[in-house]
């Protein structure tokens, strides 16, 4: 019956924000668009809902398939607007990027405000898109490809965990517990603690961000053009 | 088909007026494409969330600058939420008067605070009674069988 070809529907959003109108819009733009949606008033809820653990921080040592991945639904991004009492989005987008099983989800932050340096900033702390309010259909034609990303990571993880596994054991670096090589390959779940993409990557990947940021935001309402992302096809 | 006609051509009047007076601007326009045979009264929805908030808010900026010491901060993120709202609900007047509205916070001008609070108000009332208009006309025209233009 699901041969609708739609990949949308598959993905699950969280969209964050404490204005009940921006809410009700947010939630009516990304069901338009055939996502699945689940809105939350504040950063705390949305951590709450997120299945985030406090002492889940970047850890090395926590081994691959370990059980301390709380996530009960998974959320292919997250949406928060910038300005909110209490935890910020900047806050929020901080704690799941700082997470070691959170850090791979897509953060997009929202904002009123076109306030250049909060942009550089949210983008440096990892935020895929920074969308000025209010978002409009178009703007989430952009969503798309940063999901498309994480569930093509996801599914690479889980052929690369057996590979991953061996080198971790033998790295100096990290002091990890021995663990005995696991002789069957790992059943189909969920990847746990994705590793974090190489040095290289993510630099270029802060790089083409700056370059967009150094070519100038317009005055007006545009938005800010963020095309040097790479993305796989 | 003759009431169908003129009320539809009512509505295109009405609905360019409300434009070219400012009263909405083009992210109400973003809203109504939100509304679809699965949500069919998003925009009266919407638009109640958005006056029911609207009162809050200026009953709350009201309390606070009766105070003795007012403080501004606490005016100023009202009308900072309110600015976000009827921005987003594409109440361009609404959101004009906050953007004078913020300045007075920040110069921390109780005057010139009650002047804008005054006008929220009006502005408000205006586009309730507008939008009222217009939501009535579109009622009547699908009572009559005939579908809502649609704005170019």
């Amino acid at each position: 019956m699901a041969i609708t070809g739609d990949s949308r529907s598959q993905f699950h959003v969280l969209a964050v924000d404490d204005s009940l109108i921006d809410r009700k819009l947010i939630e009516r733009l990304l069901k338009t668009s055939s996502y699945q949606v689940t809105t939350v008033d504040s950063g705390s809820k949305a951590l709450k809902f997120l299945g985030f653990q406090e002492d889940e921080q970047s850890n090395p040592d926590t081994p691959f398939g370990s059980p301390n991945n709380h996530q009960e639904v998974e959320v292919n991004l997250i949406i928060t607007d910038y300005c909110m009492p209490g935890m910020t989005g900047y806050d929020l987008l901080k704690k799941v990027k700082e997470s070691s099983s959170l850090r791979n989800i897509p953060v997009v932050i929202m904002s009123s405000e076109n306030v250049p340096s909060r942009i550089t900033r949210c983008l440096e702390e990892g935020a895929d898109e920074f969308f000025l309010k209010p978002v409009r259909l178009s703007d989430l034609n952009r969503l798309k490809p940063h999901m498309m990303k994480t569930k093509i990571k996801n599914q690479k993880q889980e052929e690369d965990q057996e590979e991953l596994k061996i080198s971790e054991i033998q790295s100096d670096e990290q002091q990890q517990p021995v663990q005995p090589p696991s002789p069957q390959p790992q059943p189909e779940s969920q990847p746990q603690a994705p590793p974090p993409p190489p040095p290289a990557l993510l630099l270029q990947h802060n790089n083409n961000k700056r370059k967009a940021m150094e070519e100038g935001l317009s005055p007006d309402r545009t938005r800010p053009r963020y095309n040097g992302i790479p993305t796989m096809v | 088909m003759d009431i169908l006609n003129q009320l539809q051509r009512q509505y295109t009047d009405f609905t360019a007026l409300l434009y070219r007076e400012g009263f909405v601007d083009d992210n109400f326009t973003q809203v109504q494409k939100l509304q679809d045979e699965s949500s069919p009264d998003f925009v009266v929805e919407v638009v109640s969330l958005f006056f029911e908030d609207c009162e809050k808010l200026v009953n709350n900026m009201a309390e606070a600058l009766e105070q003795q010491d007012v403080d501004f901060k606490q005016v100023d993120s009202h009308v900072h939420q309110l600015k976000g709202s009827s921005s987003s609900m594409g109440a361009a007047r609404i959101k004009n008067v906050c953007i004078a509205f913020k300045t007075f916070c920040e110069a921390q001008n109780r005057e010139g605070c009650l002047r804008c609070l005054q006008q929220v108000n009006h502005e408000n009332t205006q586009l309730k009674t507008n939008l009222q208009a217009l939501f009535t006309l579109e009622r009547q025209i699908v009572a009559n069988g005939g579908s809502i233009p649609v704005m170019q």
